[in-house]
């Protein structure tokens, strides 16, 4: 990522013209500013963001306890990390919550905002209440859901026929469910706010068209609304993806990894293994790990949706 | 065109304002009531006694120094990231040439880079730095990690300028830096106030580079206060949702005054 930055030509002279646009005339030239206007930001950023990644790759391939100084010790770590069933078992459960996260919030995203993008009367009202979970720290709404699911003073203590003997800790399969709950609660309005922006952009005439042809309501979801939102959904999917890949304050709070290791999630261990084991070069190595996951699944979100085309498809409409 | 009402999706919504509104309830209610009145009486039944003891009580453990670091930080990094982003977005929009667009492309792979997967090497400069436990060492990375998001918001704003207008100020032999004080800032002042919400529900909310970077009871911030309060009086329920509520007030209230701002840069995300 760096190299593009010292590959940086001075901006000097007339500056050279994309390949899809036609020759500008000098009206549109005159004035651009020079890149020079983005350089603070990225700096900032290369330092904070970009510095660190680097240093967490070379911390990999150290052992640092956080006191004396980290020494070189090659591919140890790695093999460590491989021979670990914790480590196999946290990879396991990361790609179980993930998936879980994804079926579970898109078909209910697209179903509230679909809904949200019409005309209902109430839905300014309704929306208002919908969207409180966007706002609430992940910590805020995990803390909220441990003492709302407290095993004797919460509502499993209450409503014994749903809940059995009330404890969802105890146990793998009800901690993941509970788990993958509240990350559903806090993050469905999120994306339900992207697909009710990309449902009011759908064009009303194919509907009328639609309509015309005697297509029905259900058959017009499936035909025209459904397809019209893909954009949005590879990008709403990914940002899940990458969401639930480093998932992180709702384990710590909610389940400590527990019961046992059972939703240790690579996230998690990688914070066990850093700053409560001080063993900072595991800890970076499946730091690493998460990067390169969340890195490749980035550049399936700029190749699909396109950001990186929006300058030249935006700038030469006029 | 009339259109008939969408059954399915309307039962769905009404399904997901019970999820949502059902624990909102249960949070107020326990959080207005004594401890005995909700342990006797369960969380879901109507409060039968009336204090505000478990607010003062949020106070007592701290929460009011909590609440000025967290506004510091907040302040702060709105403060950077109105600093650092509007030159950005305006040269990823006008400038033409490979330096920019190599740049734009750092910043959308930085979308991805998760906060966790830097923090090991954080702790590292931090402490470096000599700003271990120091709120300045919570600022700088949280505005570093508001940098990509906010520069993808506020250049889509800024693609909405008519070209016409930078042609008419060029015409007039306008330099980039006029045209960029009185054209391109006052036409996207939307875009700026989303990013200036956006970064402000960024920083309240930040829970992971505090828990990291700072320790003791002079820096933590709000969400760190909520996670202490959970270890050590897990078992107060209203006192904890107390806590809770106290720590959602303000961002609530910006919401009440920001909800436009905030809902339409959220929903430019997914892209049309």
């Amino acid at each position: 990522m760096t190299t593009h930055l010292t590959s940086a030509r001075p901006a000097a002279g007339p500056r050279k013209e994309s390949r899809r646009r036609p020759p500008a005339s000098s009206a549109t030239t005159v004035g651009r500013p020079s890149f020079a206007w983005a350089v603070p930001a990225a700096l900032f950023f290369a330092l904070f963001a970009i510095v660190p990644l680097i240093m967490v790759a070379v911390l990999s391939f150290m052992s640092w306890d956080g006191i004396s100084s980290p020494e070189f010790v090659g591919m140890d770590n790695w093999s460590r990390l491989i021979d670990d069933p914790v480590m196999l078992k946290s990879i396991w459960l990361t790609l179980l919550l993930t998936v879980l996260g994804v079926v579970l919030q898109t078909p209910l995203s697209i179903l509230l905002g679909v809904w949200a993008a019409g005309h209902q009367r109430n839905r300014a009202v309704l929306s208002v209440i919908y969207f409180i979970p966007l706002l609430l720290s992940a910590t805020a709404v995990s803390v909220l859901w441990r003492a709302l699911l407290d095993p004797n003073f919460g509502i499993p203590a209450e409503v014994t026929w749903l809940f059995g003997d009330g404890n969802l800790f105890g146990e793998q399969s009800t901690a993941i469910g509970v788990l993958a709950f509240v990350s559903t609660w806090q993050f469905t309005p999120f994306h339900t706010l992207i697909y009710q922006g990309a449902a009011r952009a759908v064009p009303q005439v194919l509907y009328q068209a639609a309509e015309i042809d005697g297509a029905g309501r259900y058959r017009q979801f499936f035909h025209i609304t459904l397809p019209q939102l893909r954009t949005s959904m590879i990008t709403s999917m990914i940002l899940m993806i990458v969401g639930g890949l480093t998932t992180f304050e709702t384990v710590l709070i909610l389940t400590q990894g527990g019961p046992g290791t059972d939703t240790t999630i690579s996230a998690y261990y990688m914070y066990d293994k850093a700053f409560k084991s001080f063993d900072y070069g595991i800890g970076s190595a499946i730091a690493l790990a998460l990067v390169v996951a969340a890195t490749i699944i980035s550049l399936i979100v700029v190749r699909v949706s396109g950001y990186d085309k929006m300058r030249s498809s935006m700038e030469g409409v006029s | 065109m009339r259109r008939r009402p969408n059954y399915v999706a309307g039962v769905g919504s009404l399904v997901w304002l019970v999820l949502v509104g059902l624990p909102l309830y249960v949070m107020l209610a326990a959080t207005l009531r004594t401890r005995q009145d909700y342990a006797e009486n369960g969380p879901v039944s109507l409060p039968d006694s009336f204090t505000l003891d478990n607010f003062t009580g949020a106070f007592d453990s701290g929460f009011g120094q909590y609440f000025f670091n967290t506004l510091v930080v907040t302040a702060c990094v709105i403060g950077i990231v109105l600093l650092l982003v509007p030159p950005l977005a305006y040269a990823i929009v006008r400038s033409r040439g490979r330096a920019t667009s190599a740049i734009f492309r750092l910043f959308l792979l930085g979308l991805a880079i998760p906060a966790q997967a830097v923090i090991v090497p954080m702790f590292y400069l931090i402490s470096e730095a000599g700003l271990y436990d120091n709120l300045l060492g919570v600022i700088l990375p949280t505005a570093a990690f508001c940098l990509p998001m906010s520069a993808l918001i506020l250049s889509g704003a800024m693609r909405d300028i008519s070209p016409e207008l930078y042609e008419a100020m060029a015409m007039d032999g306008a330099s980039p830096r006029r045209m960029f004080f009185q054209l391109v800032m006052p036409l996207s002042r939307g875009g700026l106030s989303t990013i200036v919400v956006f970064s402000a529900l960024q920083a309240w909310n930040g829970f992971l580079f505090p828990l990291v970077l700072t320790q003791s009871d002079s820096t933590k911030v709000v969400t760190l206060g909520l996670y202490n309060f959970q270890t050590a009086h897990g078992i107060d329920i209203p006192g904890l949702l107390g806590a809770v509520v106290l720590s959602m007030v303000p961002i609530l209230l910006v919401y009440l005054f920001a909800r436009r701002a905030l809902v339409q840069g959220l929903m430019g995300v997914g892209g049309k």
